[in-house]
This record gives C-alpha cells, sequence and structure tokens, in this order.
C-alpha cells in the first residue's frame, strides 16, 4: 500500500462525490454536463492511482488502455449530450 | 527527487485538482464554470505524469482538457442567458434557486456519504497486496503483439474488441448528433494574427498527428491522440471563419466515419476466414495490422471529434444548391 496511491485515490473519491453533487444540483444542463465529466474523471484518477506501482516501476497498462478509451467515449457522450441539450432549447424557444 | 518534496508537490497538486474542480461546480456562470474545468483537465494531465501515465497524459491534455473545453466552451457561447424558468409549476426545473435548502443539504450529505464508502471501499482493496497476474501476462506476451509500447498491446492487440466497440459508440455518437440537425453557424473570418498563426500551427498539427501515429508503436502516442490532434487542427480552421476545415463532402465523409470500424472489422473477419480467432493476428503480421487499423481508426476518430465540434450535419455543397433552387422556386 503506496502513500501515493491513497492520497490520489482520496481525491477521486471526493472528485466522484462532487461530480454527483453537481449534477443532482445544477439547474442548466451545461453545468450538468460538467459536472458528470468531473465525475468521470474521478473514475479515471481512481484506475491510474490503482495502476501505480510506484517510482521507477512500470504502472499497470489494463487500467491506462482502459482511461484512454474512457476518455474517447466521455467526448463523445459529452458531444451528443451538448447537441441534445441544444435541440432541447431550440424546442423550448419555438414554445 | 527527495520523498518530503514529492509529497508536498502531490499535496499541491491534489489540493488544486479537487479546488479546480470545486469551483468549477460552485459557479452559476456557464462559461466561467467550463474555464475552469479546462483548467481542471491540463492540472489532471500532470497528475496523470506524475502517475508515469504519459499515454494519458496526452490524450487527456489534447481531448479531455482540448477538445471537450471547445466544445463545452462553444455551448456556453451561445447560451449567454440563464434558462427562462420553466412556465410548469414543476420545482425541479426552477433551478438551484428553487430547490429547497433542506434538500440541498440532504444530497451534499448523501453525497458526502457516498465518498466515504468508495474510500473505505479503496482503502479496504489498498490493503491486500496487487494481484500482478495480468501485467506479467502482457509483458510475456509484449514481443509477438507487434509493438512495444504495452498500452497500444492492449489496446489493439490483447483487448482489440474492447477499442473495436468503443469506435461503434463514436460511431453511433456521431450518428446521434447528425440526427439532431445542421451545424451550427460558422464564425466571422479571423483577423490578420490568428490567420498567420493558422498557416502554421494547421501543417504543424498535421504533422504531429502523423508522428503520434507512428510512434504510438513503441512510445507514448497512437490513433487517439493523432485523432484529437488532426481533429483540432480543423476546430483552428474552423474558429478562424474558414469554410473549408478539411472535412469531406457527401459519401466520402460516410465512408470516413465508419472507417475505423469497417477496418477493424474486416481485419478481424478475414482472419476468421483464414483460420485464425477473431483479431487474433499472426505475430509477423501484427505490427503492420495494428499500423493500418489504427491509421484508419486516427482518420474516423477526427472527423467524428470534429463533427461533434461542428454540432450537427455540415450543409454540404448539394444541399446548399438545392437549398437555393428551393428559395428560387418559392420567390
Amino acid at each position: 500500500m503506496l502513500t501515493t496511491q491513497i492520497l490520489y485515490g482520496l481525491t477521486a473519491c471526493v472528485l466522484v462525490a462532487l461530480g454527483l453533487r453537481g449534477a443532482l444540483l445544477h439547474a442548466s444542463l451545461l453545468q450538468r454536463i460538467v459536472a458528470i465529466n468531473v465525475m468521470g474523471a474521478g473514475v479515471f484518477l481512481l484506475l491510474i492511482a490503482v495502476a501505480y506501482r510506484g517510482p521507477g516501476l512500470a504502472p499497470d497498462p489494463v487500467p491506462h488502455a482502459l482511461v484512454l478509451t474512457g476518455i474517447v467515449v466521455a467526448v463523445s457522450a459529452t458531444a451528443l449530450a451538448l447537441a441534445l441539450a441544444r435541440r432541447l432549447h431550440a424546442e423550448r424557444d419555438d414554445d | 527527487m527527495n520523498p518530503v518534496s514529492l509529497l508536498v508537490f502531490d499535496g499541491l497538486l491534489l489540493v488544486s485538482i479537487a479546488g479546480l474542480a470545486w469551483a468549477s461546480l460552485a459557479t452559476t456562470d456557464a462559461r466561467r464554470s467550463v474555464i475552469l474545468f479546462m483548467a481542471f483537465g491540463l492540472v489532471l494531465a500532470v497528475a496523470w505524469g506524475r502517475l508515469l501515465a504519459p499515454d494519458v497524459a496526452l490524450a487527456e491534455a489534447a481531448i479531455g482538457a482540448g477538445l471537450s473545453g471547445a466544445l463545452l466552451l462553444a455551448a456556453a457561447h451561445r447560451q449567454p442567458r440563464p434558462l427562462p424558468p420553466a412556465s410548469t409549476n414543476a420545482p425541479r426545473n426552477h433551478g438551484a434557486a428553487g430547490v429547497g435548502v433542506v434538500l440541498r443539504w440532504a444530497v451534499t450529505l448523501l453525497c458526502a456519504a457516498l465518498a466515504g464508502i468508495l474510500a473505505w471501499a479503496l482503502l479496504h482493496a489498498f490493503d491486500s497486496a496487487p494481484h500482478d497476474m495480468l501485467p506479467q501476462a502482457i509483458s510475456a506476451n509484449l514481443a509477438t503483439s507487434g509493438v512495444s509500447n504495452p498500452v497500444t498491446a492492449v489496446l489493439l492487440n490483447f483487448r482489440a474488441y474492447d477499442t473495436l466497440l468503443e469506435l461503434a459508440v463514436l460511431l453511433t455518437a456521431v450518428l446521434g448528433i447528425l440526427a439532431l440537425g445542421p451545424a451550427t453557424p460558422g464564425y466571422q473570418p479571423a483577423g490578420p494574427v490568428f490567420d498567420g498563426l493558422i498557416r502554421w500551427l494547421v501543417p504543424v498539427l498535421i504533422l504531429t498527428a502523423g508522428y503520434l501515429l507512428w510512434v504510438g508503436a513503441h512510445a507514448p502516442g497512437g490513433a487517439f491522440q493523432a485523432g484529437a490532434m488532426l481533429a483540432a487542427a480543423g476546430v483552428v480552421l474552423r474558429l478562424a471563419g474558414r469554410s473549408r476545415i478539411g472535412l469531406p463532402d457527401g459519401i466520402v465523409l460516410r465512408i470516413v466515419m465508419a472507417a475505423g470500424m469497417g477496418v477493424f472489422l474486416l481485419v478481424g473477419l478475414s482472419l476468421l476466414l483464414l483460420g485464425r480467432p477473431f483479431l487474433g493476428y499472426p505475430p509477423d503480421w501484427a505490427g503492420s495490422l495494428i499500423l493500418l487499423i489504427e491509421t484508419a481508426a486516427m482518420l474516423s476518430i477526427a472527423a467524428t471529434l470534429l463533427l461533434a465540434f461542428l454540432g450537427g450535419r455540415p450543409e454540404s455543397t448539394g444541399d446548399k444548391a438545392a437549398a437555393k433552387r428551393q428559395r428560387e422556386a418559392i420567390s
């Protein structure tokens, strides 16, 4: 058990909680999307902290590959969410 | 670096990460929130470097902070005024001010409890020694994977199935965006300074994309980072008010969008015909097959991210001609 892993892992937990709170409490759709991205960053930080093995040691490449995939999926989900939010605003303005 | 100064560095880094996340979510000003989120992404990229994850650091800086930031900032720009209160009397739609103080505290407490449970589970998991069977299996088989960067080996060989499905997710997301309507209007033509800058910047971005694609076989880099660089070139051109941003038109665009998944599937199915498992590359060809798949994936990822930045179906020249004919017919 490494101090570095614990420090980064605990920060990851804080990010997940902050993001969830923002996603639940914000009124603006855009800021909810930002909050969900913060939550995702927390999950990524957790995975990379778990992969860390200490200075000078090769980290576990599997979580790294998972996070890379996750970053790309997160950006495409964000883009789709933004397009949906834009359409929603357009429909609301028509009313 | 001695352990104490490293610990101080870790502390400062983590406080900035948590602080930027908190500041980004505490404000109700959308633009401020997005800019703080971009700063958060960049500081996070430093943390990936600190945790010896350079591949992730590159992707985070290019995609997580860069392109996500560009997408969110464009959306915040289009939404200058706050939402008008909904006419229905659903209290949840009235926003943060409408939510009762009790409810806000309840949600905050629940989220704090969740953080506590997560932290407890994490410390519990860290207590046991890591089972390093998977990393050992990877380093034992790296020689037959066709590449020497273990992250690329996992992404395109050992767990190629995940990456294939990831390209499917990208394609689905972009189809959803295209189905939602036309692209957002373009920007004003850039002034001479920005115009001069992009003449230098765009070729450098394209060159960097090619370099990252090639170097991914043995060092940090790969199709995702390269695709993000190519998309960034298009985003810069779009911001400069150019009408042509390097996206192909009509059927070619559709082929480029589907190329990543298509080439991946074709390689997998051809290997099945040759009597090998799905995506089980022969060790002699693995390097070339991975480069082929990554090249197609890079083009698809770049086109997808650029279409995502446009926010809808780009107006092709054919559409413009049709719209003009329609206008003439009406008048």
